[in-house]
């Protein structure tokens, strides 16, 4: 800039020099890695504008973040957490919107530029502004993630956003609580222009100096004929909020209010007008922030952030970066982890299987997820290209001795785990970590294969791969700690929520997952129905009930899993008497992938119960135990197991074991995961409901000690 | 031949795609694919970090419009670092030992130590060309200033501008076709049709058994597919182990329907494929680790007037490289000899043998020619210097040669050693 007239006002987040009629203001959070809106920031955005408002040399102001990649990410949500109520809730989104009307009504134009992560708040006040200027960059994200936190946009959000993008489009941002990349922002009219990074300044304040000339960007509602039909007149709105609120409903089960919350302000504030709909905003920003809800996602949203920085062990050394990655087996598990680790993680991947015609299967397979990705336009074909050449594969161990991590997936059978282990051992380099994708065999006894089982470790992924969130790493006995911090960040480049799990047999999911199972084979014996089960389990908040979970893990392993807990565990986590998953695999039903399981499944579709099931099970649904129960039992059953493991250390923490609980199976999040389930319901009620259900039922109900130490001392797992 | 500074250049490894005839089982695979896909599996059958890399060069003789520089396209594989220097090169049928010789010279001269240099066709992919008065037409299209006068352009387009031209494999210079100079050094060296049958079964024979003894099979890697339901391809589809003398016999000559010689079964077929070949200096070959197969001891090109006998050239460049190797033919212990067609090959020998040298058949082609494997003209070279280390490995020959017959009258000559 050619003259920069003093005096420059420097406060610590916000400062701007005037040029030729234009502030150039930014945004710097200094010591925080990236920009938020707190109250402070708030009170230098109020002081900078009123200064320039005054200040007669600026006609117009261009908005920038002093962040290399990042533009604001949201506010700031320790502020949120601290709120004690509703109305201290209102009163900080009332502030927040009064800021924001203030921005949009300024009396000089504000064009803002963004690169980087534009979210919530931050997205809320770009919207306020007169221009906005998006970098083309794969960094700029722009969106409302507020629902994922139980609550919604709150800075007008809800009220800018349907206005500048049509009531649809808007509704879809804002109820899935997405983000959107800048090509697919600008697409849909959330950003005026799309420009590479290196010009996004220089074009920002250009859009400021014509906007200081009188000039004003005309916006031409996009969606043709259709948008106008649903979005441009108050009769197509509502079918589109009818269809919205069913949507919902059917997604969150009535569980979470924020989604309807959102609904309501959004239809409110386009009914009654914009002021109007702010207040309403507010006010239903402040009963969902204090709901118990929103405290609960907030819980884990901070529970997944510390697991990103957690390197699973305590004083863990740096780990090694892995370039290259060796896959042994190619089939379901092993092909969706070499797809995703392409993916996620951009590293060369060399799988291996007993004959090519195999290993091309598992290739086509694990391509299968970059073709995915490149229909959704989240990769260029050119990035496609780039990733598909990372994927090959043979019949020997070529490429081997340069991987860093090698991951076998082979048939669940100690004999065969070891065989490869040895024969990987023979091919890899000496530093290079093994790891193992078992669910039931205990790592220790793999490694006894091993020449070094310091570098043996377990790492239990989840299917589909791609899909699922969660990562068990499970050290050895004799596993050295840089494996460990070796194989976590990894998992975490495979963009996994890792979790550490202790070498005993079912590890974490597994294990506390195995009295849920049993439980639908004493359900059913008892004469409840598949629908019954299944649907309170959903009802309690699960995505899926257990009986569909069983067919979709498929029947033929769940079986072996049931064996392995129940060698390990003993009657307390024995499938009920003559319980016929057995009879079920032996008829050849194996779940989803066989196309018949407890349901039927056509085209890749659920298409309801095989009601010739029962006879092979030798059941007959005839009513059995009170729904209230089935749910009861299903859930208490999880949650003793999960105590009792926590007790044994099995995981590192009631946080680490409720994250495990809430990605491997779904376990509601609006409940906190298991353990925080019980520290809710107290523990003392949760003792005196299992020795009911022990009473009625059997002994595997019987309250685990620490249950009973913290119903007897009135402690929670959450301290 | 060691450089000026006494550097010896290595053959460590070399790999292939199978060779399929042009139009089937690689019929929907672009050159630059084989070439990326042989080249990464060089890097994993040697374990080479992509980073040891200082060039890579590759040899094509029909190369697509729309990857001019496929040489450059194996190098952004991503198994390499962005920064490894490419270039692509033709010298017809010698084009892969062309490339092999470009990165001798450098590794020799001391700019290098580890090239990839190797070479891919797909013969079932070249480029048709649309009519000169159409491109004509479609250029000044595109330089038309506005929609009226683009259409009034467009409006001269006549019907036969849209013929479009297939390039044939003739010299430019002569306008004599590959099988027609076959067919006129067949008549003009005197050798029989029968003649020719027996050495095209000779090859069909011995690729045979290379391939089910599986020293053939050792240099192939296998192509997997690359969509679902198509099988992997793990052999050369060329070689047939189902012929004989009285069927090939049957075949009516192609080039000559009267009088010729020259037939299908005679000839080498259209074929795609592609080949990579890992050289380094001896000195980076023991330091990384890698025992090589054979050392480069020398090279040498001829040309004589495509107008005369267009595939006689070897019979030139033969000499050359022999006595730049400091050798008698009488040393050598394995000869690959590039098969374009019968003709030409037993013209070559006969070329040989008028300069006193006796030919012994049991150390040529041992294991087949291109007549069987299939010839994908920019990637034959590297197969031939693959074959014959490999080959003087296992037989511990201490020299070997390499002759390949190439477009426009030109011969390529290389010797072994290895040791």
């Amino acid at each position: 800039m050619a003259i920069t007239t003093a005096p420059t006002i420097t406060a610590p987040a916000v400062s701007w020099d005037v040029d030729d009629g234009i502030a150039t203001v930014t945004l710097d959070l200094k010591g925080h890695p990236v920009n938020v809106i707190s109250r402070a920031v708030k009170d230098e955005f109020l002081a900078c504008f009123a200064a320039l408002a005054e200040d007669a040399r600026v006609r117009a102001i261009a908005f920038l973040s002093g962040k290399a990649d990042n533009f604001i990410a949201g506010a700031d949500i320790e502020e949120f957490v601290r709120l004690g109520s509703a109305a201290e809730a209102e009163r900080l989104a009332a502030d927040g919107q009064e800021m924001l009307e203030r921005v949009a009504r300024f009396p000089k134009p504000i064009a803002v530029g963004i690169h980087g992560a534009c979210l919530g708040g931050g997205f809320e006040f770009a919207l306020a502004c007169h221009y906005r200027v998006a970098s083309d960059h794969p960094k700029t994200q722009i969106g409302l993630p507020e629902i994922q936190l139980g609550i919604l946009p709150a800075a007008g959000g809800c009220q800018r956003l349907p206005r500048l993008v049509g009531v649809r489009a808007a509704l879809d941002m804002i109820l899935a609580g997405k983000s959107e990349r800048a090509a697919k922002a600008f697409r849909l009219g959330m950003v005026d222009e799309l420009v590479p990074p290196s010009i996004l300044a220089e074009i920002t304040t250009a859009a400021a100096r014509r906007m200081a000339g009188g000039w004003r960007p005309k916006r031409k509602r996009s969606g043709g004929f259709m948008g106008f039909l649903l979005d441009g007149n108050p009769l197509g709105r509502r079918l589109v909020f009818r269809a919205a609120r069913k949507q919902v409903l059917e997604r969150t089960g009535g569980n979470y209010p924020a989604p309807l919350a959102a609904l309501d302000s959004v239809e409110y504030g386009l009914k009654r007008g914009m002021t109007e709909g702010l207040k309403r905003e507010a006010q239903q920003f402040g009963q969902l922030a204090v709901t118990d809800v929103s405290r609960k996602l907030v819980q884990i949203f901070f529970a997944t952030n510390e697991l990103k920085k957690d390197p699973g062990i305590p004083n863990a050394p740096p780990p090694v970066r892995v370039k290259r990655l060796g896959i042994i087996g190619s089939g379901f598990m092993g092909s969706g982890i070499a797809g995703t680790a392409v993916a996620q993680a951009g590293v060369d991947v060399r799988m291996k299987d007993s004959d090519v015609t195999r290993v091309a299967q598992g290739i086509l397979a694990a391509r299968a997820i970059l073709d995915d990705r490149l229909k959704r336009r989240r990769i260029t074909k050119y990035e496609y290209a780039r990733l598909v050449a990372l994927l090959s594969g043979g019949d020997a161990y070529a490429g081997f001795g340069r991987a860093e991590l090698t991951i076998e997936a082979v048939f669940e059978e100690i004999s065969v785990k070891q065989q490869v282990l040895r024969e990987a051992e023979a091919v890899l380099a000496p530093s290079a970590v093994f790891a193992s994708n078992t669910s039931t065999i205990p790592i220790t006894r793999i490694a006894e294969a091993a020449r070094a089982p310091e570098r043996v470790i377990g790492m239990h992924f989840f299917s589909p791969v791609a899909k699922m969130p969660l990562l068990e790493v499970i050290p050895g006995t004799r596993t050295a700690p840089q494996t460990v911090s070796t194989a976590v960040a990894f998992g975490r480049r495979m963009g996994k929520t890792v979790i550490v799990a202790q070498d005993s047999p079912g590890f974490w999911v597994n294990r506390i997952l195995a009295p849920y199972a049993n439980e639908v084979g004493h359900l059913l014996a008892e004469g409840a129905s598949i629908n019954e089960i299944d649907t309170m389990a959903v009802r309690f908040g699960f995505p899926v009930g257990p009986v569909t979970l069983l067919d979709e893990v498929g029947l033929d392993v769940a079986l072996k899993v049931a064996g392995v807990m129940q060698e390990a565990y003993g009657d307390r986590l024995h499938p009920a008497p003559g319980s016929g998953i057995a009879a079920l695999v032996k008829a050849g039903r194996l779940g989803r992938k066989s196309g018949r399981g407890f349901y039927i499944y056509k085209g890749g579709k659920k298409r309801g119960v095989d009601e010739s099931v029962y006879p092979l099970l030798g059941a007959h649904p005839n009513g059995g135990p009170r729904p209230a129960e089935i749910m009861q039992r299903l859930v208490l059953g999880i949650v003793n197991e999960a105590a009792r493991a926590l007790g044994e250390n099995v995981v590192r923490s009631p946080r680490d074991g409720d994250i495990g609980a809430i990605f491997g199976f779904g376990f509601p999040p609006f409940r906190g995961g298991p353990l925080r389930y019980a520290d809710d319901l107290g523990a003392e009620r949760v003792v005196t409901d299992l020795e009911r259900l022990a009473e009625r039922y059997g002994a595997r109900f019987a309250p685990t000690d620490v249950l009973q130490e913290h119903a007897r001392s009135g402690t929670k797992f959450y301290s | 031949m060691p450089g000026l500074n006494g550097r010896r250049v290595a053959v460590v490894a070399g790999v292939r795609t199978p060779f399929s005839k042009a139009g089937t089982s690689l019929k929907d695979v672009r050159a630059v694919d084989l070439a990326r896909y042989a080249t990464r599996e060089l890097l994993e059958r040697t374990n080479l970090d992509g980073e040891e890399v200082d060039e890579v060069v590759f040899g094509q003789v029909v190369p697509s419009a729309l990857v001019p520089n496929i040489g450059r396209e194996v190098s952004l594989l991503p198994q390499f670092p962005r920064e490894i220097p490419a270039y692509s090169l033709n010298r017809a049928c010698a084009s892969a030992n062309q490339a092999i010789s470009s990165a001798h010279d450098q590794i020799a001269l001391g700019n290098a130590d580890v090239v990839i240099a190797g070479g891919a066709e797909a013969l079932s992919d070249i480029p048709i060309l649309a009519s000169r008065r159409l491109a004509d037409i479609l250029v000044e299209a595109n330089k038309a200033k506005s929609l009226g006068a683009r259409i009034r352009t467009f409006a001269k387009i006549r019907p036969r501008d849209l013929v479009p031209v297939a390039p044939a494999i003739a010299e430019p210079s002569t306008g004599e076709s590959m099988g027609q100079s076959a067919e006129k050094m067949a008549k003009e060296n005197h050798i029989s049709r029968e003649l020719q049958d027996r050495w095209a079964l000779r090859s069909h024979t011995l690729a045979a058994q290379g391939t089910a003894d599986g020293r053939l099979t050792a240099e192939i890697v296998p192509w997997l597919p690359t969509r679902p339901g198509t099988p992997a391809i793990q052999q050369d589809n060329g070689i047939r182990t189902d012929t004989s003398i009285e069927q090939m016999a049957k075949l009516k000559p192609v080039f000559d329907r009267r009088y010729g010689s020259v037939t299908a079964a005679n000839s080498s077929p259209l074929t795609d494929g592609a080949s990579a070949v890992l050289l380094m200096s001896s000195e980076a070959a023991q330091a990384l680790g890698y025992e090589p197969l054979t050392y480069i001891r020398s090279y040498a090109v001829a040309a004589v007037d495509p107008g005369w006998q267009l595939l006689q050239a070897p019979v030139w460049a033969v000499p050359k490289a022999l006595e730049r190797a400091g050798i008698q033919w009488k040393d050598l212990g394995l000869i690959e000899l590039h098969e374009a067609f019968a003709s030409q090959v037993l013209s070559n020998l006969q070329g040989f043998a008028s300069k006193g040298w006796e030919i012994n058949e049991d150390i040529i082609n041992v294991m087949g020619g291109s007549i069987a494997i299939g010839h994908p003209f920019g990637a034959t070279g590297g197969r031939l210097v693959t074959t014959l280390s490999n080959e003087m490995r296992r037989r511990d020959v201490q020299f070997g040669l390499i002759s390949v017959c190439a477009q426009g009258g030109m011969g390529f000559a290389m010797v072994l050693e290895r040791r």
